[in-house]
């Protein structure tokens, strides 16, 4: 059983982080990011992230499993049909990777290869259903596995994302398909995470907030324009802007973020850009 | 067209007249530019429909000495219309079009794509609005995190196919799209379609 799973069921507060696969065929500076996530209870392992050509996480989760890590494989829809992904996870789970963040993708438009042809032959939420009928020992198709692997999958939601209707279904929609576990896109407003995890508390669902060290006004600005259903509020806007050291209340406002998801949430997940290295400052009561 | 000189051009008065591209106007404009660029047309001709195969077939035998003295057909309409031309002659068939979409006509010169005729339709469930189609990643099953204050985020500029249908529902009062979508069966979409009618029996088949 994936460690992560154990812990959350336990009632443990989670941390998770996320290691990008390097655009190259040495592994070597994904594991080194990793070693900066010694304390951390499972990394994320993204695919091809924003739409741009990288190592398979597959490849990178295997490697972090040799290395004692628990990996959380990042499975996204874009550039795979049901043959491939349902292959893919056959594979994860011949390699010891117990634990998937299933996403519908990013656009290839984001991308660096802008004319490649965008599959979604799947949603994330066709996925996981996929997943759980691998688990029951069939494939999509209807054809009996073998043997058949088990996975603890999460999904992501956008607490903040509007119109909230229409969201909130989509999430009930995942829910219904058997989602282990909610891992969120950064929320900035105690508000909005209350709302959240009231709407899910009564299905028992555990949510890993998401946490973003703002490291400079330019960045929460960038992630207000760039960022779909991340909205940073105008006070923090401000407290960054007036602060003598940016990156420093950067840290202090991720702090009150964990401190909401410590009463709100069963987890975090750290977004710190290259900073690991304040993670232990971050997660500090 | 550098390889031929003498051009037999054809144009289409259907979708390719509506979206100006192959009707009578740009197969004269057409026409003029070959010559000023030197090659001799030894004719034309504007088929009514040119993607109805035996009509095709039957409309450009009418031109057939012109096409004789023709070295290439040059076709001014969809790629099916052009597929009509160069199934019915032994020359050469170009086409001077390159098409994107079967588009719907909002006013004179301006089209959107609603339907992608994928075989596997939702849209009784949909409000009327087409998610395989009008959302950027085909999505059956809601918005996705891109989703930005209502607009996608493969193109700012438009709605997000999903909130338009959530937004219709709502006005129809007919709820939020709540069914899980199982995945799409992509098998009606089999390339190439062939569509038969038997007339005899009214029965319908996909080959």
């Amino acid at each position: 059983m994936s460690g992560l799973a154990e812990k959350l069921k336990a009632g443990r507060f989670v941390i998770t982080a996320e290691v990008a696969p390097p655009k190259g065929g040495d592994v070597a500076p994904a594991l080194k990011t990793a070693e900066k996530l010694k304390h951390v209870d499972a990394i994320n392992v993204t695919d091809n992230q924003g739409a741009c050509m990288r190592m398979s996480p597959v490849a990178v989760a295997r490697c972090l499993v040799e290395e004692g890590f628990e990996p959380i494989l990042q499975l996204t829809c874009r550039d795979r049909n049901r043959m491939a992904l349902q292959s893919e996870l056959l594979g994860a789970a011949a390699l010891g990777i117990k634990n998937l963040l299933v996403l519908t993708g990013d656009h290839p438009r984001f991308g660096d290869h802008k004319a490649s042809r965008p599959v979604f032959d799947l949603d994330s939420i066709q996925l996981l259903q996929g997943i759980r009928k691998l688990e029951s020992g069939f494939d999509m198709a209807g054809n009996a596995l073998i043997s058949s692997p088990g996975f603890f999958v999460g999904t992501a939601a956008a607490p903040a994302a509007e119109p909230q209707d229409l969201v909130l279904q989509k999430i009930r929609k995942k829910i219904a398909a058997g989602t282990d576990f909610f891992q969120t896109q950064a929320v900035f407003s105690r508000t909005q995470v209350a709302a959240f995890s009231t709407a899910v508390r009564a299905e028992k669902i555990p949510v890993v907030l998401g946490v973003v060290l703002l490291k400079s006004l330019r960045m929460a600005e960038f992630l207000n324009d760039q960022i779909p259903g991340v909205q940073v509020p105008q006070d923090l806007l401000k407290r960054l802007d007036d602060a003598d050291d940016s990156l420093a209340e950067g840290v202090k406002i991720a702090r009150e973020m964990v401190t909401w998801a410590r009463d709100l949430c069963q987890g975090v997940h750290l977004m710190t850009f290259g900073r690991e290295d304040l993670i232990p400052q971050i997660m500090t009561e | 067209m550098k390889d031929y000189q003498a051009v037999f051009l054809v144009g289409c008065g259907s979708c390719a007249t509506v979206c100006k591209v192959g009707g009578e106007e740009e197969v004269f404009a057409t026409q003029e530019w070959l010559e000023e660029c030197g090659h001799e047309v030894t004719g034309s001709m504007i088929l009514d429909e040119a993607c109805h195969i035996m009509r095709a077939a039957r409309e450009i035998r009418r031109f057939r000495d012109q096409i004789a003295d023709a070295d290439v057909l040059l076709v001014l309409s969809c790629g099916a219309g052009a597929q009509s031309i160069s199934d019915c002659t032994d020359k050469p068939v170009l086409t001077g079009v390159d098409p994107l979409f079967l588009g719907n006509v909002r006013r004179f010169g301006q089209y959107e794509e609603k339907c992608s005729l994928c075989g596997d339709c939702i849209l009784n469930e949909t409000a009327g609005i087409c998610p395989v189609t009008t959302c950027a990643k085909g999505l059956l099953n809601g918005p996705c995190g891109g989703m930005e204050d209502g607009y996608c985020e493969v193109d700012r500029q438009q709605q997000c196919a999903w909130v338009r249908i959530y937004q219709r529902l709502e006005k129809q009062q007919r709820g939020v799209f709540s069914r899980v979508v199982e995945p799409k069966d992509w098998s009606r979409k089999f390339k190439p379609g062939k569509h038969f009618i038997d007339r005899c029996s009214g029965k319908n088949s996909d080959l």
